[in-house]
């Protein structure tokens, strides 16, 4: 409801302003209201980045908040690793994923995020920043963002393992990833990652065909049907990669596969055409698939989750105005608005505390505390997402975030396991 | 074949070598010309396709003899990379490597969508260009055939998907009809999909180059060959098809280049379980490995290069042009 009201409030705001606008322009006798001498002073940040964290609601919410247009450059994850190696300068801000820091860092094009200017940096979440939630360990294999979450300088091209000022992320946001299902079509509980190369699903599989995020899903699947014990799924030595790809190939040529997707759309279409009935997915495409009316669940199995975190970093190249424009914006985004607004896709924000005062406590006790819906669910949209009465898949952030097993990576041998995976995609 | 339209004097520059000779084709000299006239006129041509062909072609060949590592690329001159695109391909043998089983399967596309491309190109533009009596009628139906392609190819490709799906129209159907009794699985994520996309997204590429030289058949030619007294296929096998020879050769140029180069096709249609060495290149740079990425462009222009240069043994365009 109470999205709902809010869209319907913006709708009129802006219907206010143009209206205001196009009688500025009629009414020649004023051109106070004119917005020449406000444009001269704005800022505009053009914000790299995957399309999961830009929505045109949080751009209209800051130019409102803070006069700030934000110009958002949506690419896909491959495409930001490219533009800040090769094209620094092309873009004032992005959001990277935590994985791709190793190969981005020692570039120099980015640099560490000075924890001064940011109000509330002391209280981002100890998941991201040590790796523990309270006070217990959680899974560390791959490239844990609490292994690169700090610089040892500005310009430092490596990471350090103690605390500094300089961060090489600010986390926006970051979630658990599962097995999506399709329950309708399953009518059984699926309970491991072993299902995924299950031959009951034969033509009905998928998997993400992006080699260093596929191969992990792969091993969570592998490891859970006792084929292979890796030492760490997320950095796999030569031998356990042969091993990967040798039976994802078999499975391929059995004919397990109904197709590899590597859009966030594909996804969708795939999970809601039928086409597919257990497969990899990302928490918001669940959410899309399921906005559509039809079934789909993020299974929670017992081997646990792969996580993933991204965040904000500056290119090397930024200074002044836009600098403290892009500081003010990083800021206003862990002040809690953005962080509610991305909460209700199925994500999780980096402060807690201020996304909890923005979320209606029954929003915030069915995103975050795991217990049923008191009322209807809505997707920032305003389409309805979850009835009353619900349960959020896998329950609470603390149960979900405890049981990530391995998070997304970049490993050592990464050129090594490229070619072996287009070796499997031509077999 | 010749033509009775003679080429203007900038075109024939243009082709560099043939210039001097046309321009003493029996006309006239009314002023005399220096002789680098004909480097000016194609000066323009010449600079940008310095600029957007050689120059980046130069570029990815030198780059395909250089070192990498996750984040940078390292000038040396090593071939290295080359050797990785062909690792275990001689010594993996009878057991295909990754780049001989994808350029075969990229091979058997190109045939196969060649073969029905041509068929059917050839068909409609031999029913618009001599069954189609007047020029209104042939120019509104040459129209229909063309119409479609002011929409993007992926639109066209992706309307597919409805169609072919588990749940889609033609399984629908099917069903209904009682003609099977599961859903027909192979009709979408299959070299049958990757086809069917091909053929609907590359035939006007062959129409129109086929309908534009059987245009210019003098019709009084097969008006001889019938009184000579030669049957139908005798006049289709004895003079459209020679004299229709570089509308085909264009169009088969047109459908290999883009199969071969294809990689949204093949990864849309064929669930991305199908591979391509376009796909190949598309992850190789996605994770900034630009060098072997290159010896694969390098690799793959020199396949191509190959193709067109036999299919040019057969038909000499530039003779029937």
């Amino acid at each position: 409801m109470t999205s709902k009201m809010k869209r319907r409030g913006m709708t009129r705001r802006a219907l206010l302003q143009s209206s205001a606008a196009i009688a500025g322009i009629a009414g020649t006798d004023t051109v106070s209201g004119f917005p020449a001498v406000h444009a001269a002073e704005a800022v505009t940040l053009r914000y790299l980045g995957t399309a999961v964290n830009q929505s045109t609601d949080i751009a209209n919410k800051v130019k409102q908040d803070l006069g700030i247009t934000i110009e958002y450059l949506p690419v896909t994850s491959d495409v930001v690793t490219k533009r800040i190696i090769t094209q620094p300068e092309s873009f004032d801000m992005v959001d990277a994923e935590y994985f791709q820091l190793p190969s981005l860092v020692p570039s120099g094009n980015l640099v560490g995020m000075d924890a001064k200017k940011i109000k509330i940096a002391d209280q981002i979440t100890t998941v991201l920043t040590k790796g523990l939630i309270d006070g217990k360990k959680i899974g560390d294999q791959g490239t844990a963002p609490f292994k690169v979450f700090y610089l040892e300088g500005k310009h430092s091209k490596t990471f350090s393992k103690t605390p500094t000022e300089w961060l090489s992320l600010i986390p926006t946001t970051y979630n658990a990833d599962s097995l999506g299902i399709r329950p309708d079509l399953i009518n059984r509980p699926i309970e491991h990652w072993s299902e995924l190369l299950n031959p009951d699903f034969k033509g009905k599989a998928a998997l993400i065909n992006v080699p260093s995020i596929g191969i992990m899903d792969a091993a969570m699947a592998i490891e859970s049907a006792g084929k292979i014990k890796y030492g760490d799924k997320g950095n796999q030595t030569k031998a356990e990669i042969d091993k990967t790809i040798d039976i994802l190939t078999e499975a391929k040529k059995n004919g397990q596969f109904r197709a590899f997707w590597t859009d966030f759309n594909e996804s969708v279409n795939l999970m809601a055409s039928g086409e597919v009935v257990i497969q990899s997915m990302w928490s918001p495409a669940v959410t899309a698939v399921r906005s559509k009316g039809i079934k789909c669940t993020y299974t929670a199995l017992a081997e646990g989750y792969r996580g993933w975190c991204s965040g904000f970093a500056l290119p090397r190249s930024l200074s002044g105005k836009k600098q403290d424009a892009a500081y003010e914006f990083i800021n206003w985004f862990m002040s809690g608005w953005a962080g509610a607004y991305l909460s209700r896709q199925g994500y999780y924000s980096a402060v807690l505390a201020t996304t909890k005062k923005f979320l209606a406590p029954y929003e915030w006790d069915y995103w975050y505390e795991g217990k049923p819906a008191t009322q209807d669910i809505h997707a920032p949209n305003g389409s309805l997402m979850e009835k009353a009465g619900a349960v959020r898949d896998g329950g609470s952030y603390e149960t979900r975030m405890s049981r990530i097993a391995c998070w997304n990576s970049v490993m050592d041998e990464n050129e090594y396991l490229i070619t072996k995976w287009n070796q499997f995609i031509a077999a | 074949m010749t033509l009775d339209v003679r080429l203007p004097e900038s075109e024939a520059a243009f082709f560099g070598a043939a210039a001097k000779h046309v321009r003493s084709d029996g006309r006239p000299r009314r002023r005399v010309r220096s002789w680098a006239t004909p480097y000016w006129q194609a000066s323009p041509m010449a600079l940008v396709f310095f600029l957007f062909f050689v120059l980046p072609l130069a570029v990815t060949l030198v780059v395909s003899f250089w070192r990498y590592s996750e984040y940078a690329i390292i000038p040396a001159f090593t071939p290295e990379n080359y050797a990785a695109v062909f690792d275990k391909c001689v010594s993996g043998l009878p057991n295909l490597c990754t780049t001989f089983s994808t350029y075969l399967s990229t091979l058997k596309f190109c045939l196969i969508v060649w073969a029905v491309t041509l068929l059917l190109g050839f068909t409609i533009a031999y029913f618009l260009a001599f069954h189609i009596r007047t020029l209104t009628m042939q120019l509104v139906l040459a129209l229909v055939c063309i119409i479609p392609f002011w929409t993007s190819d992926v639109i066209r490709m992706i309307s597919w998907l409805p169609l072919l799906g588990r749940n889609g129209l033609v399984n629908k159907a099917l069903l209904g009809l009682g003609l099977v009794s599961q859903p027909v699985e192979w009709l979408l994520y299959s070299g049958f999909a990757v086809t069917v996309a091909f053929v609907h997204l590359l035939t006007a590429f062959m129409l129109v180059p086929i309908l534009n030289s059987m245009l210019r058949i003098d019709k009084s030619l097969i008006e001889a060959a019938r009184d000579a007294g030669a049957s139908g296929w005798q006049v289709l096998v004895n003079v459209v098809i020679p004299l229709s020879k570089t509308g085909i050769a264009i169009g088969s140029i047109f459908v290999i280049t883009m199969v071969m180069g294809d990689f949204v096709t093949i990864g849309v249609m064929g669930g991305q379980q199908i591979a391509s060495v376009g796909k190949e290149i598309n992850v190789e740079t996605g994770y900034l490995q630009f060098p072997i990425a290159a010896a694969n462009a390098v690799i793959l222009l020199i396949a191509v290069l190959a193709i067109i240069y036999a299919l040019t043994r057969f038909i000499d365009i530039r003779k029937e042009l």
